[in-house]
């Protein structure tokens, strides 16, 4: 077994570099990804080493990156897409929507949409605004894309590499927030598929889902959860659409209590979704509703104020004594 | 318009116009295939608008007036080009090989599609009109990766030239040198608006704006459509780049079946294109020039008649797919949701009762 240390920024350039070097259809377009390396340098050396020709530095728009890397999977490309801020998707919604989600559907198989669309998303890093947006339940709710969200450097390492290697189109969630921070990298094994959720702490009292940024403020909120007693068992999604459930729903017959963390706002957010569908497949088990810490339903706030929006490790300890006061 | 800004091969009275950059490479045999797909995909709209008023399409979207700019361009077309149309390019579909029947199948509500685009080399209709500009130019720049000679088409109108994509289009193809031809079929009418509302200058000089040739031909002159597109396919064959190719037309037809065109345009403007139809044009030069007889005209009449019937019989013994058609599809690999679906489908049973 091959470990090393690696920030997620550091092993998503890591397993790009894999991703090029193992396939020569993939090709990376975006803005300023190549001499630059992309303003979080996540294609850092990419452009040097593999050519002007495959990590292109496209003009500024948005649309059109999205646009052409259709073009470019119908002509047998795997095209990863870098939108450079979350809040900058927009103008390529209608692309992403209208197109790379119904292209293979609307040609009865024939074009294979093989896009990864990669988002720095999620705030925490003072920016101001468009840059620290949560857009994954807009793409989540679209049959025909996959949306999935890595929370550590080892996780980001393979999970680029099995999206890209995956024939439907993916939204690749990459918590900005979380770039600079080190993490073992196990460079020989992925540990589970690209669709697979992950325990990654046990307990026995509530059940909390999360994924991207939210994971680590999980876990710090079931360290001091702990201190109280409390058991909580963390549950990182990585893959937001489609969910897998089975983890999910073994872990909520268990605990009887679910808590869903994510920045998003909470209306028809992937919180909402899951609590849902844990609510029909986990009626009788549940002691109390499940439970959203979210955004709050405004605009992101300016940067100074950002953490009183962000779910915090102290929202999540009040939502585990909500959940628990309910006493069922 | 401006005529002098405009290539003209033939004028709409059968004669021969002089240019100075064109001139017609075509024997009469070739002109006479030309007048018979002109001809036969006419009467394939007229079945198509028919069918529609008997309640057997969901809706047609026809070509009457742009024959001669889709019957051109798509001969112009090889083997070696990928032609991304909107939902109005039957006369170009004709010319890829698509059947018939497979052109009606999105209207009848069988599919959101119609053919294999990979097998005609011609992508399925694109209803969000101006992305598939950059569907085009993304799989122009697939060729030149390739190092192939090969072209993309963009097919769009003048409504569609004001979206953002199709100016984005136009960016990433000057920039990459993409090999594609923008064929932009200026129609004057996007739904019930001018295209003096779309554009202040003529739509093709918007190309030197952003830095490639833009060319505008009579787009109810079959010749002179066949030409500057072939140039300029070749062209961007030969490492030249887009072109943008405006033929300027008309649509002689509604809309769509849905639409009233008496609402917001003259009858007085029809009648002046009427003189301009591209089928009787080129029938007027093959008369004049090579002494073309009605004999040959009514072959072609009851070619295109035996097509339309056949036409009707295949349309209307289209089976409906099966229900459960829908999560074939949507995905490559297994999904839970899909799966989820497809079972409860099949398990309650469908009913076509919805409301």
């Amino acid at each position: 077994m091959t470990t090393t240390s690696l920030t997620m920024a550091k092993a998503l350039n890591a397993g790009l570099r894999k991703a090029l070097e193992n396939d020569p259809k993939v090709l990376l377009m975006g803005e300023d990804i190549g001499k630059l390396g992309g303003v979080f340098r996540i294609t850092d050396g990419l452009q040097k080493d593999f050519g002007a020709d495959r990590v292109i530095d496209s003009p500024l728009a948005e649309s059109a990156i999205v646009g052409t890397a259709v073009g470019l999977a119908i002509r047998g490309y795997r095209p990863v897409c870098e939108i450079q801020f979350d809040g900058f998707v927009y103008p390529a919604f209608d692309q992403i929507v209208s197109q790379v989600a119904k292209l293979r559907s609307r040609t009865e198989g024939v074009y294979r949409m093989g896009i990864v669309i990669r988002l720095p998303f999620a705030g925490g890093i003072g920016a101001v605004e468009h840059h620290s947006e949560s857009p994954e339940a807009y793409f989540a709710h679209t049959a025909g894309l996959r949306v999935v969200s890595c929370s550590t450097p080892h996780d980001a390492y393979w999970m680029i590499q099995e999206a890209i290697a995956h024939d439907d189109p993916i939204i690749f969630c990459e918590p900005k927030c979380r770039y600079w921070e080190k993490g073992d990298v196990d460079l020989d094994n992925p540990g589970r598929g690209l669709f697979e959720a992950n325990r990654v702490r046990e307990g026995s009292d509530v059940t909390v889902v999360a994924w991207g940024p939210s994971v680590k403020t999980t876990l710090r909120a079931a360290e001091v959860a702990a201190t109280e007693g409390r058991s909580v068992e963390v549950i990182d999604a990585r893959s937001v659409a489609p969910l897998d459930l089975a983890p999910l729903v073994a872990s909520v017959k268990k605990t009887g209590r679910l808590i869903v963390v994510h920045e998003a706002p909470p209306t028809a957010s992937m919180g909402a979704d899951i609590i849902r569908r844990l609510s029909e497949e986990c009626f009788y088990s549940l002691r109390a509703p499940g439970l959203q810490v979210s955004g709050y339903h405004t605009p992101y706030p300016p940067a100074r104020i950002e953490d009183a929006f962000r779910p915090s490790v102290d929202r999540i300890l009040d939502a585990i004594d909500r959940s628990m006061d309910y006493g069922l | 318009m401006n005529e002098s800004e405009l290539v003209q091969l033939v004028s709409p009275e059968g004669e021969r116009v002089r240019h100075p950059d064109y001139e017609s490479s075509l024997g009469v045999d070739e002109i006479f295939g030309f007048y018979r797909d002109m001809t036969i995909i006419r009467r394939i709209c007229n079945e198509a608008t028919s069918l529609q008023r008997q309640g057997e399409l969901a809706l047609w979207a026809p070509v009457q007036g742009q024959e001669a700019a889709q019957i051109g361009c798509g001969r112009a077309m090889t083997e070696k080009d990928f032609g991304f149309p909107t939902y109005r390019e039957h006369g170009i579909a004709w010319c890829r090989g698509v059947p018939p029947l497979n052109m009606l199948r999105l209207f009848r509500g069988v599919s959101q599609g119609g053919w294999d685009p990979q097998h005609y080399r011609f992508s399925t209709p694109t209803i969000v009109l101006g992305d598939q500009t950059l569907t085009a130019v993304g799989y122009a720049m697939g060729i030149q990766k390739d190092g192939t000679d090969e072209a993309s088409v963009a097919f769009f109108g003048d409504g569609a030239s004001s979206q953002g994509d199709v100016s984005e289009a136009f960016v990433w193809a000057a920039s990459f040198d993409a090999p594609v031809v923008f064929f932009l079929q200026n129609n004057q009418w996007a739904i019930s608006e001018p295209s003096t509302l779309q554009t202040k200058i003529p739509l093709y000089r918007r190309a030197e704006g952003f830095g490639f040739p833009g060319i505008r031909v009579d787009g109810n002159d079959v010749l002179a459509v066949y030409e500057v597109t072939k140039r300029a396919l070749e062209n961007a064959h030969e490492g030249g780049g887009p072109t943008l190719v405006e033929a300027f037309t008309y649509r002689m037809s509604p809309h769509t079946t849905s639409d009233d065109p008496t609402r917001y345009r003259t009858d007085a403007e029809v009648e002046v294109w009427k003189h301009r139809d591209p089928i009787e044009r080129t029938k007027a030069l093959l008369v004049r020039e090579y002494k073309y007889k009605n004999s040959h005209f009514e072959e072609v009449r009851e070619e295109a008649e035996a097509i339309a019937l056949k036409l009707r019989d295949d349309l209307l013994s289209l089976p409906d797919p099966d229900p459960t058609f829908i999560f074939d599809n949507a995905y490559a690999a297994p999904h839970p949701l899909i799966d989820d679906g497809r079972r409860d489908m099949i398990e309650l049973g469908v009913s076509s009762v919805t409301s």
